[in-house]
């Protein structure tokens, strides 16, 4: 289904990043009119939707997983207490409503009755507990602990209530609710989850699909499950086939072998606009939860300077970035929040593309015109080398597009492109780069304390650009310690104002999702999070099935 | 002969050894480690959780322990748990790879051999004529193309354009619902690319092995022989040379038997094909330790069993080498 995780904050992996993000804030759609006709059609249950992925599925408890594809398949069968709505806006799923105790510290949340598990077991606050426990147990081999670590105290008074409380008051820790609930009855006797077969081979839980097979490397199959607690799902099921390659799962979507994937740039303006992919497919177009940046190391003698950042920032046309790695298909980046959000603040200071600009604050920065045309600076050559990850194609386009912007107002970047575990283990870690092209996926909660906070420079922490300041970091904590809105807005309006005059980072894009979805789908209605909300709700009207051989 | 056998067979422990503890080391000394993939910009795997994550995957122990252990699960021949989430056996991974992979590679070893070797000898005996000189430039094409791109196009021409044959995979999606027959001929068509392809790339060294070895057996005396005595050229190409150059044959093969297992990732990613070399690069990337030396510690003893196999093929063959 796509969902976004819920409260998880990584950084994107190299070759499928713009595949894998999530969500989308849906406002352009090709044929959108085709589809406001088709809406008529009545709903009618059967026929199957064949996904494609980059990836195999790991497992299926998100507690052990950390792939796109195993949070993806596990988003069919399990359920959070709390999920985010098409506005991006947190909603309850397992929970039926929640309270927070104005000062922060505690949690209510009163849980759905009559769900139960797909083998009919039924669901209660036990599962929560259970859930909760298992999550924190040092046998347990997770890498989401920490949110779950805050709790100070969790109860479970009634089987449909659940309650914990806080030391402090933790505004993310409401979506971090948002994580699979597992089932008490089939997992208890297992001391380490990871082991049990509900990760290996046979997850069950409270989604709307049933699991059915998993062939490793093959494909992963799901079935509706018709006591789901939102209705029975039209579609009956779900095949998720693997197909590492991109070039043949576009081959697999033109001949019908899959029905939905994510398109590149340049498969959505170059390859797809064709009459013949337009009778069979919609196009959606949506901003992605993820933007590319230009990261400086801080203590670095170049860039330590302000001004020296203000000038690059000054010195790269966006726009050409836009055009040349995404075809036109994202927009320029100002601030490391999602445009359109309710947290992303479109009034910070921008640096409009002028190199006349950037060329007279590097003048005043002391930097002078040299013999062959390379700025200097008391006979140092401004010289420096990118480092991006290797096998991210738009990463390496956007370098060399730099690597002219800069060299047109006297600064010589060199590009370099490493191995991704190499990259973060002797580079990143190290502190053993001068800049770096990397990307962020933005989570829907704006706590970004990891990325900015000067507590969090230190070893295999995010913040390894070395950013520092006092007024961040208390805006960071504030922002974090209440859950009022307002408060919150005006904290992360505040840091992105001061994120744009500090320029840490030269944020330059945010690409768009491009998924195309066979047009025998119905009921697909584009909204900020993207098209899955609703993915129970799609259908085929009965002429136009093709599986039918699923139907039961 | 048994004797020597045995000797062979024994002498491959230590040999085995070695080749794991260098593996072993090599895969180590690579930057990144099994936790990368969960931990790694992750802002919620803070050191304490990298410690545990360590700890659980029994990385915190110093190296010569960690290789240590797992030769003494060897020894038992039991390859342990994968260090990929879903913990499951490496022995199971493995296992459930081995047929797809084999059963391709049989089919295309197959093809080759029995296309390989006619145009081998065909060639050698009219030698510069046209069909030397046409199957000599094919061959060597097959083996320049890279193989990702002639397998787009020709998935395109035929997946997509004509609509004969699927993509990729190895069964449709439902294959369940079909008849015995109709299964039969839905995992044929699904073969045919990756298998034709497969073979076409292989053609070249098989081929060339194969005239050269007929060239070389030509020009002996037996044969000038066999001509002076007034033999058919049909029966002086087939009993007299064939027989004779297919020898070294029996060592290319048998130099091929760990290949039957290694699949080819580039191959089974474009085909999305799950066999070997997809779980193989799988683990590399993933730097899921166990998985990596369980596929190395296979392979390095199909290439040592494939050299015993040659020899003793060798010697059965050629009665020049038995009493040597």
């Amino acid at each position: 289904m796509r969902r976004l995780p819920a409260a998880v904050l990584v950084a994107m992996l190299t070759f499928g990043t713009i595949f894998l993000a999530a969500g989308c804030s849906g406002e352009k759609k090709e044929g959108a009119a085709k589809e406001t006709a088709a809406m008529r059609v009545a709903p009618a249950y059967g026929d199957a939707i064949v996904f494609g992925s980059n990836g195999d599925v790991s497992g299926f408890l998100t507690a052990v997983t950390s792939d796109a594809a195993s949070h993806d398949a596990a988003s069919y069968v399990f359920n959070g207490l709390v999920r985010y709505d098409k506005n991006v806006k947190l909603e309850g799923e397992l929970a039926e409503s929640w309270e927070v105790t104005p000062d922060g510290k505690k949690i209510t949340f009163r849980l759905r009755k009559g769900v139960k598990w797909h083998d009919g077991t039924p669901f209660t606050s036990d599962d929560v507990m259970f859930t909760y426990r298992k999550i924190i147990d040092p046998k347990t081999p997770t890498a989401y602990a920490e949110d779950f670590k805050q709790v100070r105290r969790a109860s479970n008074p009634d089987p449909h209530t659940f309650v914990v409380e806080y030391e402090k008051p933790f505004a993310p820790a409401l979506a971090s609710w948002g994580m699979s609930i597992l089932p008490k009855h089939l997992l208890e006797k297992y001391e380490d989850i990871s082991k049990s077969p509900l990760n290996k081979e046979h997850p069950i839980g409270t989604g709307p699909y049933k699991f059915v097979e998993w062939k490793p490397g093959a494909r992963v199959v799901f079935e509706a499950n018709p006591d789901y607690f939102e209705g029975k799902p039209y579609i009956q099921r779900v095949i998720t086939r693997i197909i590492p390659d991109q070039a043949t799962m576009f081959l697999e979507l033109k001949s019908g072998g899959v029905d939905s994937m994510n398109l590149t740039p340049v498969q959505y303006t170059r390859q797809t606009e064709t009459e013949e992919f337009r009778k069979s497919y919609n196009k959606y177009r949506y901003t992605a939860f993820n933007y590319t940046y230009l990261g400086f190391r801080l203590s670095h003698p170049f860039f330590a300077d302000r001004k020296v950042r203000r000038a690059i920032a000054h010195a790269i046309n966006k726009k050409e970035l836009v055009e040349g790695v995404l075809f036109g298909l994202g927009r320029e980046a100002i601030g490391p929040y999602k445009p359109g959000t309710w947290v992303y603040n479109p009034d910070v200071p921008a640096f409009p593309y002028d190199p006349a600009r950037a060329r007279a604050l590097l003048a005043e920065a002391g930097w002078k015109q040299g013999a062959d045309g390379t700025l200097e600076n008391g006979g140092k050559k401004f010289r420096f080398t990118v480092l991006t990850n290797a096998g991210n194609e738009s990463r390496a386009k956007t370098a060399a597009i730099l690597q002219q912007h800069l060299s047109a107002v006297g600064i010589a970047m060199e590009i370099r492109t490493v191995e991704w575990a190499a990259f973060i283990n002797e580079f990143i870690d190290k502190r053993k780069f001068d800049a770096v092209i990397l990307g962020w996926s933005v989570t829907p909660d704006p706590d970004q304390y990891d990325i900015w906070s000067s507590r969090k420079t230190g070893p295999k922490e995010l913040n390894f650009v070395g950013f520092s300041n006092a007024e961040v970091d208390r805006l960071l904590e504030e922002g974090r310690r209440t859950f009022d809105l307002e408060k919150r807005r005006k904290a992360y309006f505040r840091i992105q104002e001061i994120l744009a005059e500090e320029l840490p980072y030269v944020f330059l894009y945010v690409p768009d999702s491009l998924p195309a979805v066979h047009n025998r789908f119905h009921g697909i209605e584009p909204a900020p999070i993207g098209i899955s909300y609703n993915f129970i709700r799609w259908f085929v009207p009965n002429e136009r099935q093709k599986y039918t051989s699923f139907q039961k | 002969m048994l004797r020597y056998v045995v000797r062979r067979l024994l002498l491959t422990i230590p040999l085995l050894i070695g080749i794991s503890l260098i593996s072993f080391l090599v895969m180590n000394m690579a930057p990144g480690g099994p936790i990368g993939a969960a931990a790694d910009m992750n802002p919620k795997a803070t050191a304490e959780v990298r410690e545990r994550m360590k700890a659980y995957y029994g990385l915190d122990q110093p190296l010569h322990i960690q290789y240590g252990r797992w030769l003494g699960r060897m020894a038992t021949l039991d390859f342990g748990p994968s260090f990929s989430p879903d913990g499951r056996q490496v022995a199971d991974k493995i296992r459930e790879r081995i047929p797809v992979t084999l059963a391709i590679n049989l089919l295309s070893m197959g093809i080759i051999l029995l296309v390989a070797i006619p145009i081998g000898i065909y060639s050698a005996v009219r030698k510069d004529s046209w069909f030397d000189r046409i199957s000599t430039v094919t061959v060597f094409t097959g083996f320049a193309i890279p193989t990702f791109w002639l397998a787009l196009l020709l998935m395109m021409l035929f997946g997509v354009k004509l609509g004969w044959l699927p993509i990729s995979g190895l069964v449709s999606l439902e294959h369940d619902s079909l008849s015995l027959a109709g299964k039969a001929w839905d995992r044929t068509q699904h073969l045919i690319l990756p298998v034709l392809l497969a073979g076409f790339g292989g053609l070249a060294g098989f081929s060339r092995y194969m005239r050269s070895n007929m060239l070389e057996v030509i020009r002996q005396d037996y044969i000038a022989t066999a001509k002076a005595k007034g033999l058919s050229e049909r029966l002086v190409v087939f009993r007299h040379a064939v027989r004779n150059a297919l020898l070294p044959v029996i060592t290319i093969l048998g130099l091929s038997v760990p290949d039957l297992l290694g699949g080819s990732v580039i191959f089974e990613t474009i085909f999305a094909i799950p066999g070997m070399g997809q779980l193989f690069y799988q683990g590399v990337m993933s730097r899921d330790y166990p998985l990596i030396m369980g596929i190395l510690v296979i392979g390095s003893f199909l290439t040592l069993v494939g050299n015993l196999l040659a020899d003793v093929g060798y010697a059965l063959a050629d009665p020049r080498i038995r009493t040597g």
